[in-house]
């Protein structure tokens, strides 16, 4: 399981597997946002932290397909399925492989690039923590998600579809966590929420996505 | 070990029920009656509640809006339930009917929740003063019919039926507990203009917020639109049932 | 016979009409598409029978 893990690692993180895209495209939102809702500063610091929360989860999205889709393609998965590592495993190896190449990298440029939307330093370390809190769930999530289009050609689209409602509860509490704090209220609840969806999802999507695996390879 | 009854019990009765050839039978038996009785209390509902129920004092005849928006918004609520016992029954007994019923309630869930959000910006557009807000009833509709979206689009992208049947079933269930999270999620996020649910329960109804001259027509016709739904939820399990009978024998007819 | 609607008669009737059109259109389509499966299972057990 941990050598799948380091695989997956090695092979997102090598040239053309997307490590680099889900920045670069995060990046390339946040600069597109003061073009769309124009320069000034003290309007773009109210927005910053829906705007970043919303960024890092496309950027998330884009990737998703790949998780399982190669694989799946040239067969390693059917090789996996008939290794004693059990489906549930392989989801969870993939899934925090996708976690440590898209979500960790994202939570820590998230706050960098709220400088330029006018975030301040306090605001940045909350939106960073919440981001590292959510975005488990948002790997898991997706990952669940390509383990249930894996057999339909070009299913980035139905992917999106299907993930984007999943990603609703994660965003509600992410974002709100960050506003909170740059009114100077509590947000502590709002980030534990948001821990439990991730570890919920951690307890119950395996399963799901195990069983969902299985089908697919049938 | 040896107190297996032989007679069956009622518990297999029941099952046998969704046999799909015996289902085919009985659903061919009741389906014009409950047509019947959900065109009769539709109607008269509607009829009643439209030509000869009093203004509200405060809303005025906005008030009539009641009786298609209640109805359809129960309705995509029990539609989706539906959709996650049959896909639970479909996973657990393999019950091939039941996730046939599943399917066949997807769109009429989907029409139910267009039903009630486009009435419910209609009444809140004179009440208040704005067709849409992001309350969380209004949001957790959207977010509901986002879910009937993507389980049709799932059904329509997979073409072996049983990899579909299995693969939307989880769907079904990993999204009912996701639309349960967003529910409360959203009631964190903005406490809203919308106001409590009008009809809880029948005997709450009684202290409740609803007196009797808008009630009695809403419970006809609400019972109109669970018996439409009903008589379509059994018209399109019949035509799944064919269809899945007329692949069979397509795939049949190639292998002569 | 009509009933005053008073001011909100265009709010409570395209509530209804559109209403009434989503479910005719839902019911048009389940009763249609349950004819077409049905005659062509029809004439494929025929074919089949013959």
């Amino acid at each position: 399981m941990i050598q799948l893990f380091l695989r997956d690692v090695g092979l997102s993180v090598r040239s053309g597997g997307g490590f680099g895209l889900a920045l670069i495209f995060f990046l390339i939102v946040v600069t597109l946002i003061p073009f769309a809702l124009g320069p000034d500063q003290s309007a773009l610091a109210v927005i910053a932290p829906g705007v970043l929360w919303l960024g890092a989860l496309l950027a998330c999205l884009l990737s998703l397909d790949r998780i399982f889709g190669l694989d799946f393609e040239d067969g390693t998965l059917d090789l996996l399925a008939t290794s004693p590592l059990p489906l549930e495993a392989v989801y969870v190896a993939k899934a925090s492989a996708h976690w440590l190449t898209t979500g960790l990298p994202l939570s820590l440029a998230a706050p960098v690039l709220g400088v330029l939307l006018n975030l301040d330093y306090e605001t940045g370390k909350i939106l960073c923590l919440s981001l590292l809190l959510g975005t488990p769930a948002l790997s898991l999530i997706g990952a669940f998600g390509a383990s249930l289009t894996l057999g339909v050609k070009r299913g980035g689209l139905l992917l999106s579809l299907l993930v984007l409602p999943l990603y609703v509860p994660s965003l509600i509490f992410g974002s709100q966590a960050v506003r909170l704090v740059g009114q100077g209220l509590e947000f502590d609840v709002a980030l534990i929420l948001l821990s439990a969806i991730s570890l919920g999802a951690a307890a119950i999507l395996p399963f799901a996505s195990g069983a969902a695996l299985r089908i697919n390879l049938r | 070990m040896n107190s297996k009854p032989i007679a069956p019990t009622l518990w297999d009765r029941f099952w046998r029920l969704a046999n799909p050839k015996t289902f085919m039978g009985w659903s061919s038996r009741v389906l014009p009656w409950i047509a019947a009785a959900a065109a009769a209390s539709l109607c008269s509902g509607l009829i009643w509640g439209y030509f000869f129920t009093p203004d509200d004092m405060r809303q005025g005849s906005t008030v009539k809006i009641i009786y298609l928006h209640v109805p359809a918004a129960l309705m995509a609520i029990n539609g989706y339930l539906l959709m996650f016992v049959g896909a639970l029954v479909w996973l657990i007994r393999r019950q091939h009917v039941s996730v046939l019923a599943a399917k066949a309630a997807a769109p009429v869930g989907m029409v139910m929740t267009l039903i009630a959000l486009a009435t419910g910006a209609i009444w809140g557009q004179p009440m208040w003063g704005t067709y849409w807000v992001w309350d969380p009833r209004l949001t957790s509709f959207l977010i509901l019919f986002l879910f009937y979206v993507g389980y049709i689009a799932l059904w329509s992208a997979i073409e072996d039926e049983d990899t579909a049947a299995d693969l939307t079933s989880v769907l079904a269930i990993v999204g009912a507990v996701f639309a349960m999270l967003s529910r409360y999620a959203v009631l964190f996020w903005n406490q809203g203009l919308h106001q409590g649910t009008t009809v809880t329960m029948a005997d709450g109804a009684k202290q409740e917020n609803i007196s009797d001259v808008f009630f009695q027509p809403l419970l006809l016709s609400m019972a109109g639109f669970s018996l439409l739904f009903l008589t379509l939820l059994l018209i399109g399990t019949r035509t799944e049932v064919r269809s899945r009978r007329l692949k069979v024998l397509q795939e049949r007819e190639r292998i002569e | 016979m009509m009933p005053d609607l008073g001011k909100y008669v265009l709010e409570v009737n395209s509530s209804y009409v559109l209403s009434f059109m989503a479910l005719g259109v839902i019911t048009g389509l389940y009763v249609k598409r349950n004819r077409a499966v049905k005659r062509a299972l029809a004439e494929l057990e025929a074919a089949q029978d013959a």
